[in-house]
């Protein structure tokens, strides 16, 4: 289920953890896991677990505490908002109301072209930067309605 | 280590370091609430609802969590901490249901009974509650999500108990839901008590759903018949009924727990196929009769059997089930009669250590040892399905560092690793084992038997060489005999080889056998040996040779022989073809087809007895429910047929008076008295293996039909491994016809990687199965 390249990463992963502790190694596996499939399906996440000797519901726990993990397919681009206190405080309610305005979707939907997926997510350590979402490996900080637009008109 | 001093609401106490402030006050019966604390299940401390107060300590701390340290003060009533707990609960309230009224845990709910004395009159929560949507975890345990409180202690139970984690935690903070993220079943043989520790009314008894309510009911203790545990029950009664069965607490035994098939093989006890008065048939059919009629048949019957053949044409067949005062009397009775023929051994396939066995099966040391052996060996078990409790001890000893090996049949699924397995065919078993016996006399310079020698063809393989070495260093080891070995085409042999191993390594030799063997045995349902194992004149004729050299009458005694005798066809042939047959059952299917007089006994629930598990441990216990119907309890039905026949020592008032003629006296060990290794025909063609499953044991949980509803009730299929499939070219079949001793039987077929090569794996206890008889070999090919 995995591609050779992943597979190679996966045991870089596991060799870092003593041979009984495999599990250890779930949180990097599920990450490469993703980066090839773009999201976590029930009978990948099967595969993880018996690649890592755990039982399926222990992955399960792991891959829907996590907000980064997805477990269900995401649009090209997935805009992961911060809603947590401090964004919160900054205006987040009001980037996220512009957001599913402009894209016509709710939190944790993706538009019908495939494009946006809308995520809430937790705090992703940048509260200086507050009100502020990730897209892809990007950080925008500050946010602005305005500047929300010229973000998305960047975006192909 | 010295103790330290402590104090708790102003009571000093003395305790072990590394106690923590919930054991302390437990032990001095300071009540502190809790909900994710159990004394069974390690530390989660994420309910909260423990907080106290600890002098010195910044804000409350959780008991469950708080290791005593010597001086410490600690408050659970102070101000402080009875603020922090009432937080808790509030909280714990927010989102909880106020569904109490049709709440199955309402009365016996641990969240109902604290809102009593933390939670507030009013709710100050106003905004939606959460509602999660349920799922369907299969027929033993209903769910109300909703109703969870996160407390974890089922997901710990299956993680670190049954180990075999279904349940867990997904999502987090207000999206947290306890469950098993796909739609699928909870199949652990453990699974009932994640019930007990629900603190809430979120998992609860299917079976027992909307049928009572647990302030109309009455414990009575009884004593489980399925195992060689002796579980102690508490069975609910209501007006004479039994709604539900939960454990009663037993330290030695059980602990707090009970197998599923302890908690729900009550429901056959009110199944609509109970036999509630005795009747004899008229040519084809059946009528109801009365109990002086019935026994007038039966003395006159019996009578005839032995005027016309003598008495040595009598046998008599025990459910190794029944209680230790049913086998003693009606061994009393067969012998009276002048029949030695009289047994309950009746999956038995191999008699021919029958001298050399010991008093009774013992299982090799105090259950309450099982989980500190360093090392063990199972010999044809798959104990976590045949004695799921012992299993659960064996996955503690697991988790305590002990190696365990297996020389199996089949690679079982266990809930604890093994470090080394040796899986062959049953013949194969017994040249493994001697193998290992041979590698433990080469590693020890001692002499092995030639006569055993012989049987270890070929090389040690890794497994057996492990097994060997670490037996060899074992401190605390145990050999343990499960079914798969007792009741093997050739279990004199293994047992012979098992006992020799014990000897050349000093671990200890158990036998994990069926239901009440143990009892059986001590009250001389053996038809070579009286009560307690007194010696006799003449040895009367097993259970085997009963069948398969047909007597002309039989009393069968809660016995139902397609399902609990090794063949299942011989058994119905014998039977079909005797002049007299007398089934005691409480089931009216049982035996009409063969019986000329059924008897309605009474199960478990309805009568007194007595049971002796696997250490020799003897559990009297009473009847939780008068009998149903004309339903009497067996030793009183043989007391009085022992009356009306005519024979002496017959005139116990008690179960009591009969269990005090069997005596208490045990002598614990399963070493032999003698060995004998004598050669094997080595058996050619496809080897059935043909293990009973767990819900197919007696008549009980044959008839309880939740457990049938669960995976581990597989079947009557047929499954091979891949590669043997591919060699019968069945690999892609999913029906495949089974001939045998000139029958077929066609049967849904599986593969599985499990079953070793040479071997398709044919549980037993199915009529569907009964057709073939018991080959050791067959022949399978792909179904049309």
């Amino acid at each position: 289920m995995l591609s050779r390249e992943s597979i190679t990463q996966v045991q870089g992963e596991i060799a870092k953890y003593p041979s009984e502790r495999k599990a250890s190694a779930v949180m990097a596996v599920l990450r490469i896991a993703q980066a090839e499939h773009g999201w976590l399906s029930v009978p990948l996440m099967d595969y993880i677990a018996e690649l890592l000797e755990m039982r399926p519901i222990q992955v399960y726990e792991v891959a829907t505490f996590y907000s980064m993990y997805d477990l269900k397919p995401v649009g090209r681009h997935k805009i992961s908002v911060c809603t947590n206190v401090s964004c919160m405080l900054c205006g987040s309610d009001q980037i996220v109301r512009h957001l599913e305005q402009r894209l016509g979707i709710k939190l944790g939907q993706t538009t019908p072209d495939g494009k946006f997926t809308l995520k809430e997510v937790e705090c992703l350590a940048a509260c200086g930067g507050a009100p502020m979402f990730q897209i892809g490996d990007t950080y925008y900080e500050h946010l602005t309605p305005q500047k929300v637009d010229e973000i998305l008109a960047s975006l192909g | 280590m010295s103790k330290i001093k402590i104090e708790i609401d102003g009571q000093l106490l003395e305790v072990e370091p590394g106690t923590t402030v919930i054991e302390a006050a437990d032990a001095a019966g300071i009540p502190i609430p809790r909900f994710c604390y159990h004394e069974k299940l390690s530390i989660a401390a994420n309910c909260r609802m423990c907080l106290v107060d600890v002098e010195k300590a910044p804000k409350p701390m959780p008991a469950c969590a708080t290791p005593v340290t010597d001086g410490m003060k600690v408050a659970t009533r102070s101000t402080r901490a009875i603020n922090a707990q009432k937080g808790v609960m509030e909280l714990l309230l927010i989102n909880h249901p106020l569904d109490c009224p049709v709440c199955d845990q309402g009365g016996e709910c641990e969240l109902q009974d604290l809102a009593v004395g933390y939670g507030g009159d009013v709710s100050r929560y106003q905004e939606a509650k959460r509602i999660v949507k349920d799922k369907d975890i299969g027929p033993l345990i209903a769910t109300d999500m909703t109703r969870c409180i996160h407390c974890m202690r089922c997901v710990r139970f299956g993680e670190e108990l049954a180990g075999l984690m279904e349940l867990g935690a997904t999502g987090r903070g207000e999206h947290a839901r306890v469950g098993t993220y796909v739609e699928q079943s909870v199949d652990s043989e453990l699974s009932g008590n994640m019930i007990d520790l629900c603190p809430v009314g979120a998992l609860t008894s299917k079976p027992f759903r909307y049928s009572a309510r647990s302030w109309e009911l009455n414990d009575q203790l009884s004593v489980s018949p399925h195992d060689c545990v002796g579980s102690n029950l508490a069975v609910q009664v209501r007006r004479n009924q039994v709604m539900r069965v939960l454990p009663h607490a037993n330290e030695e035994i059980n602990e707090v727990w009970l197998a599923d098939r302890d908690r729900y093989s009550y429901e056959a006890v009110n199944s609509p196929e109970r036999l509630l008065k005795p009747m004899l048939r008229d040519g084809q059919t059946w009528r109801e009769t009365d109990w002086n009629t019935a026994l007038q048949t039966v003395v006159t019957g019996l009578r005839k059997v032995i005027d016309r053949h003598g008495a040595g044409q009598l046998g008599g067949l025990a459910a190794p089930g029944s209680t230790l005062e049913e086998f003693y009397l009606l061994q009393k009775l067969m012998r009276a009669l002048g029949s030695t023929n009289v047994d309950h051994r009746l999956r038995q396939r191999d008699f021919r250590d029958d001298t050399d066995t010991a008093l009774f099966p013992y299982m090799g040391l105090p259950i309450r040892d099982l989980e500190n052996v360093d090392c063990a060996l199972l010999i044809g078990s798959n104990i976590r399905k045949e004695q799921p409790l012992l299993g659960l001890k064996l996955r503690k000893a697991f988790r305590r560092g002990a190696a365990l090996y297996a020389v199996n049949p089949v690679d079982f699924a266990f809930n604890f690793d093994l470090r080394a397995k040796s899986i062959s065919d049953p013949a194969g078993m017994i040249a493994s084992l001697a193998r290992i016996v041979r590698e433990v006399a080469a590693r020890r310079q001692l002499s092995m038997p030639p006569e055993a020698e012989v049987l270890a063809e070929g090389s040690s393989n890794d497994a057996e060489q492990a097994i060997a070495a670490a037996l060899i260093d074992a401190k605390q080891g145990v050999l343990l005999l499960g079914q798969l070995a007792l009741h093997h085409a050739q279990a004199a042999t293994l047992r012979a080889l098992a006992d020799l191993l014990a000897e050349m390594t000093g671990v200890r030799l158990g036998v994990l056998a069926e239901a009440n063997s143990a009892a059986a045995w001590l009250a001389g349902c053996v038809p070579m040996r009286g009560e307690n194992g007194s010696p006799l004149a003449a040895s009367g004729r097993h259970a085997g040779d009963m069948l398969k050299r047909p007597l002309k009458g039989y009393l069968l005694f809660g016995a139902e022989p397609e399902f609990d005798c090794a063949d299942g066809r011989q058994a119905l042939e014998a039977l079909r073809q005797a002049e007299f047959v007398v089934s005691f059952s409480s089931f009216k299917s049982a035996a009409s087809d063969f019986a000329h007089v059924l008897l309605p006994l009474a199960p478990f629930t309805e009568t007194d007895g007595t049971r002796v598990n696997g250490e020799g441990r003897f559990q009297s216990f009473g009847a939780a429910v008068t009998p149903a119907g004309e339903a009497r309890p067996g030793w009183k039905i043989l007391r009085v047929l022992g009356n009306q026949l005519g024979l002496g020592g017959f005139d116990f008032v008690s179960a009591e008076a009969v269990r005090s003629a069997v005596g208490n006296a045990v002598a614990a060990s399963a070493r032999l008295q003698a060995r004998s290794f004598r050669a094997v025909s080595p058996v050619s063609g496809l080897q059935r293996i043909g293990e009973v499953p767990l819900y197919r044991v007696d008549a009980f949980t044959r008839r309880a039909p939740a457990l049938l509803k669960t995976r581990d009730n597989i079947g009557p299929v047929a499954c091979m491994n891949p590669r043997e499939a591919q060699k019968h070219n069945v690999g892609g079949s999913a029906r495949v016809r089974v001939i045998a001793g000139g029958a077929l039987v066609t049967l849904d077929f599986l593969l599985d990687r499990r079953i070793p090569d040479g071997c398709v794996y044919i549980p037993a206890g199915y009529p569907e199965v009964t057709a073939i008889g018991d080959p050791q070999t067959v022949h399978v090919e792909a179904a049309k």
